[in-house]
């Protein structure tokens, strides 16, 4: 059957809250923050709000339930996305069928994550039960050993070197020169990439994101309500999801946007060429180069050539996590897979400030989540639309 | 390849002793199946009985037919690594102190991708041998081994923080006049252990092995009365903060069932088999749970000698099996006491052995030094349950299947 469009349906108020590296304060303070200067934006008060969507892997022991009531709301819509990295796409896309088939009428998406010393560990020591047993008790790597074992397979099997890796990083840590809110606030050259600390082979210090506290959100609605609410605002052009694509592949080499990537442009009616910028979900640099691949912007196992014809700098001529990704704003949790989203946002409405890219319009969001044992589960993508004002 | 460790330099006391810490060790339920085929050196993944499909990580349903009818069976394990890293950094204390730390993606020839520890000499691209082994949480891993042995593998770091490998160690056996003290000593020394201490009791009467164990280099025989509380003490006083394995090999045996028996020969048998366990542990185990991360020589296990028995009782033997029975629990107290600390309780079960007090049984029984070899391959593959023997390994089979119709066979009304 042929997917149903999501016209009528808009996003809008994109909301970062600046991030920082260690906090005292809870997940639901950050989510307050992000959720209070969403409403404001459009003029909403929180009894009023009657769509509710989570992501947080820190708000035990409360559910979204508990949320409503610490946080005074009466919604009669609520999701709680526990996808990681790949939350804000679905988030978007759950929220955005609601409000079409009107069972809401505002849809509030929020991710925020508290960073307290040490919580990074014990969130990882109980990430999932496959993690417990079988990848935590070897080495106690986390996510970064997980994923240098794929980017070694990755890199013998395509031929592909640390320094294409680090034209991704480098030129993220560009962007993020230019974006406000982001953790990293000095140059990377290539040179210092190369010579990073070794973390866990091959990856070295500037191929990790910096696990921080911090919230983003942005509002789901009926485009008239938009409109009545004077709130620039992107349209729905597609969107996809997959979770544990390719179980049989013995390493993970691509990922779910295989899968469904012809669908995403079918249904948007364009093709990787429309796309005016790019944001992936960038943990690492590897897996934003398999999202070149597996989302058509080039042949798999040439994502190395493709990063060394390409300028994926705000200015370049492939505009790539324009606000410096998770790689150097920072990994706010759950919050890491609402960053592209927001920014892709801002970007097409033209609200994106230091950042902007010159005339976007359409803009490709790519997420990526949960490393249940050896892989990454969730993949996601969406394609929005703005008039560039 | 992985070259020879060097023995370990002397201590300096003044400096601090590092403190034993564990890997994570919060396991499923169902992982559990891991530790438990490691802690007897099996290699068993969960296969479905419906399609057959061999499952990893372990689960609760079967990820191709969703059955929950998932056998633990023995899998080959032969495999490939796909992928490898060196781990520079971690949040986990244990880990911390051994950077760097390689683990890589093996594909094994039954199916699953195994994410495992890597020995020091194989790589991406070779073929493996995998093995499952206990760590020092006492949770089964998955360690990637060279497909071919090689003289010193068991040195790799990695594997040796995985079996309680006698190399370089001093070890402590307690009887001297028990016929597998003998052969164990010349194991230990072959498998390269620095030192050992033999303990005698009542020196007054020596033994007719005496003179031969004594008079060998790096031996010691030292009086140890395991059933005297203060003897025990003043040796761990003495050897304790150096015990790094200790073998239980006092026992005291005599024939008879329970109705006719002498409480006298019965009290003996307690107080050496299974009180004497317990003195030794409460002199010995401290000190050594202390020093379960002092380095090359670290203290590493405490071994425990048991009559298959312990499982089910021997008529024709009530109050000793009565006492094996004691012995095997009070070990399993001690295995829960000394996980905190990584020490290794082992225990190696053996069917009736060749010596005096079996002189009646017919064949086969155990002769000691088979149990001395089944007792040094416990250490060199880091197990924490040995069954040694024909008699043993059947006894053990048909506990595991059905303990009542064992009990019942054992009491003469099987065909």
């Amino acid at each position: 059957m042929k997917r149903q469009d999501y016209s009528g349906v808009v996003v809008t108020a994109p909301v970062s809250v600046p991030y920082v590296r260690y906090s005292r304060e809870t997940a639901h303070w950050w989510i307050a923050r992000a959720l209070k200067q969403v409403l404001a934006a459009a003029g909403l008060k929180p009894r009023d709000l009657d769509g509710f969507s989570v992501s947080s892997f820190t708000l035990f022991p409360d559910t979204p339930v508990g949320l409503t009531q610490h946080l005074g709301l009466s919604p009669r819509w609520l999701d709680s996305i526990p996808m990681g990295g790949a939350s804000g796409v679905v988030a978007l896309r759950r929220a955005a069928r609601a409000v079409q088939a009107g069972d809401v009428d505002v849809v509030a998406c929020i991710a925020g994550d508290a960073n307290r010393i040490d919580s990074f560990r014990q969130l990882l020591s109980s990430f999932s039960r496959f993690a417990m047993d079988a990848s935590y008790p070897y080495g106690s790597g986390g996510p970064n050993a997980s994923f240098a074992l794929i980017a070694d397979a990755y890199m013998a099997e395509y031929g592909v070197t640390r320094e294409d890796f680090g034209r991704i990083a480098v030129a993220q840590r560009a962007n993020a020169l230019n974006y406000p809110n982001a953790i990293m606030t000095s140059p990377l050259t290539l040179e210092q990439y190369l010579a990073a600390r070794p973390i866990s082979e091959p990856f070295g210090l500037y191929d990790c994101v910096m696990p921080c506290a911090g919230a983003e959100g942005f509002l789901v609605m009926r485009e008239d309500e938009a409109q009545a609410r004077g709130l620039a605002f992107a349209r729905i052009s597609a969107t996809i999801e997959r979770h544990n694509a390719f179980p049989e592949d013995p390493v993970q080499l691509r990922g779910g946007w295989a899968v469904d990537v012809d669908e995403l442009y079918e249904m948007a009616g364009c093709g990787p060429g429309d796309i005016d910028l790019l944001q992936t979900y960038d943990d690492y640099p590897v897996i934003s180069m398999m999202q070149f691949e597996d989302l058509g912007f080039c042949a798999k196992g040439e994502g190395a050539r493709f990063v060394r014809d390409h300028d994926l700098t705000i200015a370049g001529d492939f505009p790539h996590n324009t606000s410096g990704g998770q790689l150097s704003a920072g990994q706010a949790g759950a919050a890491g897979g609402y960053l592209g989203l927001v920014e892709a946002i801002r970007q097409v409405t033209g609200q994106a400030g230091p950042t902007q890219v010159t005339s976007a319009r359409t803009a490709m969001v790519s997420g990526f989540g949960m490393i249940n044992y050896d892989r990454g589960l969730c993949s996601s993508a969406a394609i929005i639309t703005g008039d560039g004002r | 390849m992985t070259g020879a460790l060097p023995p370990p330099k002397k201590k300096n006391p003044q400096l601090r002793q590092v403190v034993p810490t564990l890997p994570p060790q919060m396991r499923s339920r169902a992982a559990l199946g891991l530790t438990a085929a490691a802690a007897r050196g099996a290699f068993l993944l969960q296969h479905c009985a419906e399609c057959g499909a061999v499952q990893y990580p372990p689960r609760d349903a079967c990820s191709a037919c969703l059955s929950v009818e998932l056998d633990w069976r023995e899998t080959s394990r032969d495999g490939r690594v796909i992928a490898e890293t060196r781990i520079h950094a971690s949040p986990d204390p244990y880990y911390r102190e051994r950077l760097p730390w390689r683990t890589g993606l093996v594909q094994l020839t039954a199916g699953p991708t195994v994410l495992c520890h890597l020995h020091g000499d194989i790589g991406r691209g070779d073929a493996v041998r995998m093995d499952l082994k206990l760590d020092k949480a006492g949770q089964g891993v998955m360690i990637a081994l060279p497909a071919t042995r090689s003289a010193d593998m068991a040195d790799d770091g990695q594997l040796r923080a995985l079996t309680a490998h006698p190399k370089h160690r001093r070890v402590l056996i307690t009887d001297i006049r028990s016929p597998v003290t003998r052969p164990l000593i010349e194991g230990l020394f072959r498998a390269g252990a620095a030192q050992i201490f033999v303990g005698e009791s009542e020196s007054w009467r020596r033994g007719s092995d005496h003179a031969a164990i004594a008079a060998l280099d790096r031996v010691s025989v030292l009086p140890l009365d395991v059933s005297d509380a203060a003897s025990v003490s003043r040796l761990a006083a003495e050897i304790g903060g150096k015990t790094d394995i200790l073998i239980n090999t006092a026992r005291h045996v005599r024939p008879g069932g329970v109705l006719g028996a002498d409480t006298v020969f019965a009290r003996e048998e307690f107080e050496i088999n299974a009180l004497g366990l317990m003195r030794l542990a409460q002199a010995f185990g401290p000190a050594m749970a202390s020093r379960t991360a002092d380095g090359v020589n670290s203290s590493v296990a405490f071994v425990n000698l048991l009559s298959v028995h312990a499982l089910s009782a021997d008529p024709h033997y009530g109050a000793f099996s009565a006492s094996q029975a004691a012995a095997l629990s009070i070990s399993q107290t001690l295995r829960a006491e000394f996980r905190a600390s990584g020490l290794r309780m082992i225990n190696v079960f053996a069917g009736p052995t060749d010596d005096e007090w079996h002189q009646p049984l017919p064949p086969p029984k155990v002769p000691a030094a088979a149990l001395a070899r089944s007792v040094v391959e416990a250490l060199c593959e880091g197990l924490e349950e040995v069954f040694c023997g024909d008699v043993a390994r059947d006894l053990e089979a048909r506990w595991r299947s059905d303990p009542k119709v064992l009990e019942r066979e054992l009491s003469g009304g099987g065909a």
